[in-house]
């Protein structure tokens, strides 16, 4: 029996150099960090390029010229690099541009309590673009699955020509665990058993910038198919529409999650990120104790898999979402479900993850 | 030479310019125009860059590629295309709003030499939003916001770029014959190019203050700002360095994983959670990360999570380990099994958690930090008197190899294996020294 031994950084490092990207650009944070400094170690060594910038904004200004150049670019920070590199995910989505961007969530809000972990960002990640266009947000519970979720982020980077999140946290990324022997590589034994991502591009594929007799225009501005500034409602209509629709409409194909059922239960508990390892821990308690209880680990936070979380819900009376921040997601589930089931928060804002006594207290209650 | 080289750059279908009558921009674009043939460049070798302001109008008057982007923010996209194909020459068309609000990028291309160039229209003021003031207002200006006159000291682009190492730096104004020549110049250099180009915002700059051709060259005159060629270096470009950079990189190790063979046998049968409390300096991760990873090469499966102040050889550390027979679901620890407390900055840091402990857990310490307000077992730390030279630097080694013989969790082996496997030749020789003092568990 082999094992190894990596913390999350590492683990997200080879899923973005197993799928392909040759460009790195960021700017210290913790506890984003470790991405930075092995990023920018190893990208020259395959022949890409790592960089560190003079600020957030710079980091995804050089990451997005560099897409339009035919870059797979990649970039990592946390929530106060985020607030800062908002303006610049819009251009991206107007754009076009593939981007995956691994936000190490801490507490805040600003500095806040530097540096523990939260997921007070999800919300944010969703909506940091002015006109509130959809973005793909993939959350991963631990370190293979940090791995396996970088890669698969920049499938769907390339092909909904989006930016793609990595919402990962500071636990996840500085934590040192002991992992099976190839549960982070390509010849990963057990890879998640996830469907694949179509390879084609979703629309017209990126033509980047190359020196072969065609012209290309990329703007922020908005722009008829051939990338030149218009000012034509129908236009416009046309293309803000399917800014949205080609993510929303494929909510199916990017949704994923674990279910783990158990017939009879009336209590279904979902969480995601580092809040569901709190969960499973719970979950095992539970059932030790005779007790009926489902669980339900969402790795797609957006678009929302609706459908497959209402799935899961046959027989469910309450459900107890355990996460590291006011109740951002439980929120979703609300208007989701319908009323006459329970929704229970388990909520920590104060440094200290989620415990899973806390859970299981909450089931009890 | 490229096989296509047109007998025009500018894209003649989108004339006349959108731009006010007397605006200076029409005539930088055509002075681009004059330097693109002079170097005779295929249209799909160029990349032009804008950002905001009526300058951002300009890329559809090009046949080249066009990347036009947020505010301030141009000098970020081009060098980010530059450094992905250094073979594309790359301009900036940027206003002095732009090097307003884009200040900071501004100055650090100019610091990396990153290989763009930046033609900056400067035309003191903010043309598209209505003639409000900017960074290069002249001082006493009236402007849409300055109503009572300007009262800020004009910033210096050209100076700036200059003062931060900008490989070449120019300042002319639109009116210069030579304009085009300037501008091949600088697209040839290899390294940051800025062009601070002085010209004039008829809608609104010059209407609002006497300032016409004339008076503008007076203005340079009396800030002592000479136009010209400023600077001019031979340090490479940041594209070049880096490429030197690649080529070094190239036979270098790549990321490799690290396996742990299991080698040794455990009979643990419940996670244990054990904190080490101590101070910079004392290597009380590094202990951790051999407890962890002697765990490792047990069968059994471990975290660790490493706890210390910003700086750095100052304050606690402390190293938080969950060894486990099953994968570690919860990395957090409430409630430590076992806590050892090697100095008094840890003890203090754990606080919260040794109050937490009763008598099922147990608090090893060190000289002098006894006291604790816990319900736990204390024992002290002591280690054979003489055996190891000096107790004190290697607390934190000799504390996990006292555990791991008081715990009897995996054998002793494991934790000599961890120290080979893990540390630098030279920490592992010292530590495997110290580690012979110990006997196998009993």
């Amino acid at each position: 029996m082999r094992r190894e031994m990596l913390d999350g950084a590492a683990a997200i490092t080879r899923g973005a150099l197993d799928a392909g990207c040759d460009f790195y650009a960021g700017y210290p944070i913790t506890p984003a960090s470790g991405i930075l400094s092995h990023m920018l170690r190893e990208l020259p060594k395959v022949g890409g390029v790592g960089l560190q910038c003079e600020d957030e904004i710079s980091s995804i200004g050089h990451c997005i010229g560099a897409a339009a150049a035919g870059a797979t670019v990649f970039t990592a920070t946390s929530g106060p690099g985020l607030s800062l590199y908002s303006e610049n995910i819009g251009l991206a989505i107007m754009m076009e541009i593939p981007l995956v961007i691994a936000v190490s969530q801490r507490l805040g809000p600003a500095t806040g309590a530097a540096t523990a972990v939260a997921q007070g960002d999800i919300q944010f990640m969703r909506w940091c673009t002015s006109g509130g266009y959809p973005v793909i947000v993939l959350s991963p519970t631990n370190i293979p699955e940090s791995y396996h979720l970088t890669k698969r982020a920049f499938q769907l980077a390339k092909r909904f020509r989006s930016p793609v999140f990595l919402a990962t946290d500071k636990e996840t990324v500085m934590t040192t665990e002991s992992i099976a022997e190839s549960a982070v590589s390509t010849k990963a034994k057990n890879a998640p058993d996830w469907p694949a991502i179509p390879a084609e591009p979703v629309g017209n594929p990126l033509v980047p910038f190359q020196i072969d007799g065609t012209i290309h225009h990329y703007t922020g501005s908005s722009h008829n198919k051939a990338g030149h500034i218009t000012k034509d409602p129908e236009i416009i209509a046309e293309f803000n529409a399917k800014l949205a629709d080609k993510i929303v409409s494929r909510t199916a194909e990017i949704s994923l999650i674990k279910a783990d059922l158990q017939k009879g239960a009336k209590t279904l508990i979902l969480s995601y990120g580092i809040s569901a390892r709190s969960m499973e821990a719970a979950v095992k308690q539970l059932r030790s104790a005779d007790k009926k209880v489902s669980a339900l680990t969402i790795y797609s936070l957006w678009p929302i898999p609706e459908k497959q979380i209402l799935n899961c819900l046959k027989g469910i009376r309450r459900i107890i979402i355990p996460e590291m921040n006011h109740g951002q997601y439980r929120r979703e589930i609300e208007r989701l479900v319908t009323p006459d089931i329970e929704l229970l928060g388990v909520n920590r804002v104060d440094t200290i993850l989620i415990t899973p006594e806390e859970i299981v207290e909450a089931f009890y209650a | 030479m490229p096989e296509i080289v047109p007998e025009t750059y500018i894209a003649e279908q989108n004339l006349p310019y959108d731009f006010c009558p007397g605006c200076s921009h029409g005539q930088i674009l055509g002075a681009l125009n004059k330097s693109l043939l002079q170097q005779q460049l295929d249209p799909s070798e160029v990349v032009i860059v804008t950002d905001i302001g009526c300058v951002g109008l300009s890329d559809k008057y090009f046949v080249t590629h066009a990347f036009h982007g947020l505010h301030g923010r141009s000098i970020t996209y081009a060098s980010g295309i530059k450094m992905q194909n250094p073979n594309l020459k790359v301009v900036v068309l940027i206003g002095d709003g732009g090097c307003g609000i884009g200040g900071h990028h501004l100055l650090n291309a100019a610091r990396t030499n990153t290989d763009v160039t930046v033609l900056v229209f400067n035309n003191f003021n903010f043309g598209m939003t209505g003639g409000q003031h900017s960074v290069t207002t002249p001082l006493n200006s009236i402007t849409a916001t300055t109503a009572l006159g300007s009262s800020d000291a004009p910033m210096d682009i050209a100076g700036t770029a200059q003062v931060n190492g900008g490989g070449f730096v120019a300042r002319a104004t639109a009116f210069d014959k030579d304009l085009p020549d300037v501008i091949t110049k600088a697209m040839k250099h290899d390294g940051f190019a800025l062009l601070d180009i002085w010209e004039l915002c008829t809608a609104y700059y010059v209407a609002r203050n006497d300032f016409g051709r004339k008076e503008m060259l007076g203005y340079m005159d009396s800030m002592q700002m000479k136009s010209g060629i400023l600077q001019e270096t031979k340090r490479p470009g940041f594209q070049t360095r880096y490429k030197a950079l690649k080529q070094q990189s190239k036979n270098q190790d790549k990321l490799k994983s690290l396996l742990l063979e299991t080698k040794y046998a455990s009979t643990l049968d419940k996670p244990i959670s054990i904190v080490l409390a101590g101070a910079a300096g004392q290597k009380v991760v590094s202990a951790g990360n051999l407890l962890a990873t002697a765990a490792t090469l047990s069968g059994l499966w471990a975290s660790i999570r490493a706890d210390f102040p910003i700086t750095i050889q100052t304050g606690f550390s402390v190293a938080e380990i969950i060894i486990s027979p099953e994968p570690v679901l919860y990395s957090g620890i409430i409630k430590p099994d076992i806590a050892a407390l090697i100095a008094a900055e840890g003890k203090t840091k754990i606080t919260r958690l040794t109050k937490e402990m009763d008598q099922a857990d147990t608090i090893y310490f060190a000289a002098g930090l006894g006291e604790v307000d816990s319900g736990a077992k204390k024992i002290p730390l002591l280690f054979p008197e003489g055996i190891v030279k000096s107790i004190k630097k290697n607390i934190s080694i000799l504390t996990a190899a006292m555990l791991v013989q008081e715990l009897d969790i995996f054998p002793f082996k494991a934790l000599r294996e961890a120290v080979r496997k893990i540390q630098k030749t030279k920490v592992a020789e010292i530590n495997l020294e110290i580690l012979a003092n110990f006997e196998e568990n009993k």
